[in-house]
């Protein structure tokens, strides 16, 4: 696995990941007043990372830094305002609406929410054939064999199909919105905050279960969380987003053993220890995060940075490769390479 | 094929049994709510009446009979006779009949129309912009009024009475329905349907429409009621029913110069259109209970 450091080299004669996202970028209008210019919210801003078959790829960040803006972005629920983002070499962002329901079945999503993100008015047996009727896949009966295939494989069972979704804990609705993501047999699932909202004993459970998934049906995950125990758990590569920009990628080891960003080694001193004998040092940072209306100029976290210098303030730094899986936005690390 | 066909039928059977037991405990649940009992008791007692009952005297409702006029109530005329001698029992229930017709359709088309409305205007912002305007313009503007300018120009038949209070009461369907549909949209499983590639007729109509429902229903059994209470308005001032076809505004308009001497021509009709109406409002208050039993807490804290 190689990556390319700049988003304009051509195809190299590494192999094309599964998904590539190049420079994403997602600004929301926010209109200010009637003789004030717009302004906008610059959620996303610039990111840049690839996802290879079978790979999960973890996305951290903390709330509002832009990381379900970003999920939501790749999969056009929301339409970018600049960027590109490839699946196995197509730029789906410049796919036209029919075009792009080919795409649909390729990457699905595990939403946040689950008490809000399952139709209340339909049984759970219709909740999951709805995507294959808007695809037109299969007929009435091989659609509910599939349908009871599905159950199974998130583990629940044939009886729970006609059930509605308030009969279920959060835990088991999860579970259906898993199966919601399969049932087009995606390559690729988004899973948004998917065990945030769970107690801890489920959510390990219902992370087994997608890591399972993950290499019974060869899927690749892009995971969103905040938590960052749960993404080293389940990742093979991690990002770590601040204020719209990925700040640091590197395999979930390296990460958490050797962080190079100053807000990527903040975040880790903050996890608490399993030893409490261990003498570590909390880097503790101050003030606020910045409004995305309003990013600081030069690096997004010279204002909270214990290291910032003058170039930090004035140039925003590019993503510096330290090795072959890790790279950092950073000033500190000029000419390090 | 005969492998599939088992767990197939073991599913249709568990499909029935689990159908039977939400049925039963919906059933139970709405037998419990006494005010959606009773306004459905009395609603459909009256339907009963309205139509049966006139079945129950040899008179018709347009009947003359000049020697009978305005006989108090007895055997042969259980609710006394009016100036021309018709049977006041038979004219209310026949005027019942009109109302129950009117209030019906009526409730029916402004729901088709206001949830068409409603839904779209939800769904597509420029549209919500157009549309909304033009129910805030209708429903700015008075009800009577404009029903009796319509009829006074196209003329006062059942047709046109129903007609203009579809017009007048569609608005109140259709904000009811848009600011429903407003708050669905929103909901992560609506997204979801998108992330899944729905198209916008199916999320619109087969997602967003079912969870407005409830609502819907509510709203319209109350616009029934209006409908009703609106056409004995119309009626008494002569701009609704037709004079000799009987309806309870106009019983009441004929009863109005008798009141003193004839109280049975005013009591009579009167006490219909309370009935008729109370019956729908509570049956619509309860319903509200029974269906969203969020909104009812905060209202019934008012």
């Amino acid at each position: 696995m190689s990556h390319a450091t700049s988003p304009d080299t051509p195809r190299a004669s590494a192999p094309e990941p599964l998904l590539r996202a190049v420079e994403v970028r997602q600004h929301f209008p926010v209109r200010r007043g009637f003789f004030k210019p717009t302004a906008y919210v610059k959620a996303v801003n610039g990111v840049s990372f690839e996802i290879a078959e079978g790979e999960t790829f973890g996305l951290v960040g903390e709330s509002g830094c832009g990381k379900s803006t970003l999920g939501r972005t790749l999969l056009r629920l929301v339409e970018p305002t600049d960027g590109a983002c490839f699946y196995r070499g197509e730029n789906i962002f410049e796919k036209s609406p029919s075009e792009f329901a080919r795409f649909r079945r390729e990457l699905q999503m595990v939403f946040q929410d689950p008490y809000s993100s399952l139709n209340p008015k339909m049984r759970v047996g219709d909740i999951l054939e709805e995507a294959m009727k808007i695809h037109g896949i299969g007929t009435r009966r091989t659609r509910t064999d599939r349908v009871i295939e599905l159950l199974e494989t998130v583990g629940l069972s044939s009886e729970h199909y006609f059930r509605f979704p308030h009969e279920f804990s959060g835990g088991q609705r999860q579970r259906i919105g898993l199966a919601r993501a399969l049932s087009l047999s995606p390559k690729v699932v988004i899973c948004d905050e998917t065990v945030s909202a769970l107690d801890v004993s489920i959510q390990a459970q219902v992370l087994n279960l997608m890591k399972r998934i993950r290499r019974e049906f060869d899927l690749s995950y892009l995971f969103i969380s905040h938590d960052l125990g749960v993404v080293k758990y389940i990742s093979d590569r991690i990002g770590v987003m601040y204020l719209g920009n990925l700040v640091e990628v590197a395999t979930a080891e390296e990460l958490f053993e050797s962080p190079k960003h100053p807000y990527t080694q903040a975040l880790i001193s903050a996890l608490p220890k399993t030893n409490p004998r261990t003498k570590k040092e909390r880097i503790k940072l101050t003030g606020e995060v910045p409004s995305p209306l309003s990013p600081p100029s030069g690096c997004c976290f010279h204002t909270r940075c214990p290291h910032a210098t003058e170039i930090c303030r004035t140039t925003v730094p590019a993503s510096r490769t330290i090795s072959d899986t890790h790279k950092v936005a950073c000033h500190l690390y000029e000419g390090r390479a | 094929m005969t492998d599939t066909s088992r767990p197939d039928h073991d599913l249709r059977a568990a499909k029935t049994r689990l159908k039977n037991e939400q049925r039963a405990l919906t059933l139970r649940r709405f037998m419990a709510n006494r005010l959606a009992v009773c306004g459905l008791g009395l609603t459909v007692v009256i339907c009963l009446l309205a139509f049966l009952g006139p079945l129950l005297t040899p008179h018709g409702p347009l009947d003359i009979n000049p020697i009978d006029r305005l006989q108090p109530p007895s055997a042969e005329h259980w609710m006394g006779t009016d100036n021309f001698g018709r049977d006041i029992y038979v004219r209310v229930l026949h005027g019942t009949r009109a109302s129950l017709l009117i209030g019906f359709s009526v409730a029916l088309l402004s729901s088709l129309i206001g949830v068409a409305i409603g839904l779209y205007s939800a769904y597509f912002k420029l549209l919500d912009h157009v549309l909304m305007r033009i129910t805030d313009g209708l429903m700015a503007f008075p009800a009577i009024l404009l029903a009796i300018s319509v009829i006074a120009v196209f003329g006062p038949t059942t047709r046109n009475v129903i007609l203009t209070l579809v017009v007048v009461y569609t608005p109140l369907i259709a904000r009811v329905v848009r600011s429903n549909a407003l708050v669905v949209k929103e909901q992560p499983y609506i997204e979801s349907l998108r992330a899944l590639g729905s198209s916008r007729t199916r999320i619109i109509w087969r997602h967003i429409f079912p969870n407005t429902v409830s609502s819907l229903i509510v709203q319209a059994s109350f616009v029934f009621a209006v409908a009703i209470i609106t056409e004995a308005m119309l009626s008494f001032l002569g701009v609704g029913i037709p004079a000799p076809h009987p309806s309870l505004g106009n019983i009441l308009y004929d009863g109005k110069n008798v009141i003193t001497s004839a109280w049975w021509m005013t009591v009579f009709p009167g006490a219909m259109i309370i009935g008729v109406v109370l019956g729908q409002n509570i049956l619509g208050d309860g319903l509200r209970d029974f269906l969203d039993p969020h909104t009812n807490k905060a209202v019934s804290k008012r």
